[in-house]
């Protein structure tokens, strides 16, 4: 399964996404999300969401020097933090800007496509589908 | 409350002395939970008897709640100072990413003193705290432009706002507005003009933090339940689907939409400037501050040719309500729906609070009409009714003030009567103009009683709403009884900073509940108790600055234009009053 950003044009900025990731794990807030919603740059243009779009083959993982991010089954990556050394490169290696990072632990924080955002999505915006080959389909 | 939860600590700026520090208060929000009740508080610590509210002893502050970030839809920021318009207690509330930026920032309240000597704007990223140069940013007019400069050199996209002010703030119009994310304000009482006279052009704030919560299994189930209420319920519904502007048919069937500075309360045009034909013709997104799965907010796409050269467009996002509609719509006159947006979009790029601009070009119209004023005191305008161009000309003139009547007109209809003449239909109430309700005594003696003098303090119209669909007459004493009680409640939701648009998700249980995961433990007869005495705190600052119910004035106008009960009636209306201050102070 994977997290579909559907059409960012429904989205309405109310960001309950970002706040559901952090919920997911176990976290009131939001320094856990590991989804985004900013302007277009300014409200009147829209908004877009930044979140993993599973690549099959993830740059992140390729760049991780110690092993810590593995492709995962389907695409994306999963993350091993206690091989993590908080370098970095994965953030620098995704030019969407989906690797998040968690100051507290300087660690990488990445979706793991479980879809709990989708269900607090009011307005369309976000849906957990089958994995299908990653396409243009997706936002 | 939770003793590492951020909520605690207040933030005091001194803009003078460029210096800032941090203070834990849990006295205060222990005490007053957030919101309303710590900033009332605060502005008791801070602001001097009798000063100048564009003055540098004017304190600014903001206030957010312990459901901020924790729950949907408290998503509110209050801001307190002292109001350059009514000189007595300014109190706006303000949506978009302020309250979760605020407290995302670590911080429960942030307090704004002194006055600069150059143009600054404050730039608060977490514990950073900096004085930036705004020298360049003062003098450029547009709300828009300034957060466009802003954005791009500030970091923290999506998890920030950015407050700030246009050239009427600049030039210390008292009804000046704050704007933030475009399209949402600290919208009356002049914070704008508070802003101004510091030479602050704007406050950016961002952060990103978890929250402690008391249970972490219950908290799911408690936001899971207050959720699905907010996304289920036809209110919600309302707010999304049409928006605010959903309420111009019904009002105008009724008999209660303020049309020609009140002259009548029903408007002929009211069908071109509903919600329903804004939403078919001119929709073009809808918007939701942070955390509110609701979306309230309309934006029009305007397409318009240049004019100047063939197939030369451009398309300009306006925000429109019900109130905006009502005070540059219906009171001006205007049912051209374009005309309508386009004085919107001037007075959103310009900072001004629609409600208190479109009052006042309303009596500076009848005023021309009725030989008060002249074109030597308008520089040549012709002011008529639904003539937007001549609106939009006067709307400039009086941010600019090049003569004594402009300058009359920035200071608002009260001050602008009372130089002129035409008290009798100067459609203000304690001060600040009237919002868009003649439905009976209750929405008139609830502005003029409420605490900010805004139809959201007690909502009167709503309960002349419920008298006429009980057709059984109120006394002036259950009316204001009434008025007093929703007042009370609402600076409990006002404290939570719960936006009021979720007054029926957010009733005394759930408060209490939610409350409950924030470490604050209330039963909700103690919410009650607790609103009486924000209520009475507020009152104490409003008579420690010479606010009293025996001075409020009466225009006449509400006397000859009849409502949906009939003919007010001056008595009931002073009986109501003398009630509540029998309440109050005896």
């Amino acid at each position: 399964m994977k997290l579909s950003v559907v059409d960012t044009e429904r989205c309405v900025g109310c960001q309950s996404c970002m706040f559901a990731c952090s919920r997911r794990q176990g976290e009131a807030g939001i320094a856990r999300t590991c989804i985004g919603v900013r302007s277009v740059g300014g409200m009147e243009r829209g908004f877009v969401v930044i979140v993993c779009r599973a690549c099959d083959d993830p740059p992140c993982a390729k760049v991780c020097p110690t092993g810590a991010l593995k492709p995962r089954r389907g695409g994306g990556v999963r993350v091993d933090i206690t091989k993590c050394t908080g370098c970095g490169y994965c953030r620098d290696a995704c030019p969407i800007g989906c690797v998040f990072w968690d100051d507290e632990i300087n660690k990488p924080m990445i979706c793991v496509h479980c879809g709990y955002c989708a269900q607090f999505c009011p307005h369309g915006v976000l849906r957990l589908e089958k994995r299908e080959k990653v396409g243009h389909a997706s936002g | 409350m939770l003793q590492d939860d951020t909520l605690a600590n207040v933030l005091y700026v001194d803009i003078s002395k460029k210096r800032f520090w941090i203070e834990k208060r849990q006295d205060l929000f222990e005490k007053y939970i957030g919101g309303a009740g710590v900033a009332i508080q605060l502005l008791h610590e801070e602001c001097p008897k009798g000063v100048d509210p564009l003055g540098p002893e004017n304190p600014i502050i903001f206030a957010v709640g312990p459901l901020t970030a924790l729950f949907p839809l408290a998503s509110k920021t209050v801001a307190m100072f002292k109001s350059p318009h009514t000189g007595n207690l300014g109190e706006s509330h303000c949506g978009g990413r302020s309250a979760i930026a605020i407290r995302m920032a670590g911080y429960g309240a942030i307090v704004i003193k002194g006055a600069s000597d150059i143009p600054l704007y404050l730039a608060i990223h977490d514990n950073q705290i900096y004085f930036r140069d705004a020298s360049s940013l003062w003098g450029i007019g547009s709300c828009i432009t300034v957060g466009r400069i802003i954005r791009e050199n500030e970091p923290a996209a999506g998890l920030r706002t950015i407050m700030r002010i246009g050239t009427a703030g600049e030039k210390l119009v008292s009804y000046a507005c704050v704007t933030t994310e475009t399209y949402r304000h600290f919208g009356r009482l002049g914070l704008g003009a508070v802003f101004g006279s510091k030479k602050l052009k704007a406050v950016v704030i961002s952060g990103k933090r978890s929250l402690p919560v008391s249970d972490g299994k219950l908290y799911q189930k408690v936001y899971d339940e207050i959720y699905q209420a907010a996304i289920g319920s036809p209110a919600m519904k309302k707010y999304h689907h049409l928006g605010t502007a959903e309420n111009v048919l019904p009002l105008n069937e009724f008999g209660g939409l303020p049309t020609r500075n009140l002259q009548q309360a029903k408007f002929e045009g009211a069908s071109e400037i509903s919600g329903e034909t804004f939403a078919e013709h001119y929709l073009g997104r809808r918007l939701a501050c942070s955390h509110c799965p609701v979306g309230c907010i309309h934006i029009a796409a305007l397409r318009e040719p240049y004019g100047d050269e063939p197939y030369f467009y451009k398309t300009s996002m306006i925000s429109y309500d019900f109130e905006p509609i009502y005070a540059l719509g219906s009171m001006l006159g205007g049912s051209d729906p374009k005309g309508v947006l386009r004085l919107m979009e001037r007075i959103e790029v310009w900072g001004l609070d629609a409600m208190s601009t479109g009052v006042v070009l309303a009596w500076a119209t009848e005023a021309q009409e009725r030989g008060a004023i002249s074109e030597k005191e308008t520089m040549g305008i012709k002011l008529g009714w639904g003539d937007y161009t001549a609106y939009m000309e006067a709307v400039r003139l009086l941010i600019e003030q090049p003569n004594e009547f402009y300058q009359a007109l920035s200071r608002g209809v009260e001050h602008a009567a009372s130089l002129y003449g035409g008290e009798d239909y100067a459609l203000a109430f304690g001060g600040n103009e009237m919002p868009g309700y003649h439905t009976g005594p209750g929405a008139h003696i609830g502005v003029l009683i409420g605490a900010r003098h805004s139809h959201l303090d007690n909502a009167g119209y709503s309960v002349d709403q419920k008298t006429l669909a009980k057709k059984k007459p109120t006394s002036p004493e259950e009316l204001a009884e009434a008025l007093l009680a929703e007042e009370r409640w609402r600076q409990v939701l006002a404290s939570l900073v719960v936006c009021f648009f979720a007054r029926g998700i957010y009733q005394p249980d759930v408060v209490s509940k939610a409350l409950h995961l924030a470490g604050f433990d209330i039963a909700p007869e103690a919410l009650y108790r607790i609103g009486e005495e924000i209520h009475r705190e507020k009152y104490r600052f409003k008579t420690r600055e010479g606010f009293s119910l025996d001075k409020l004035r009466l225009p006449k106008r509400i006397f000859e234009t009849s409502s949906p009960l009939g003919k007010l009636n001056e008595k009931f209306i002073r009986g109501a009053i003398e009630h509540v201050k029998k309440i109050l102070f005896e």
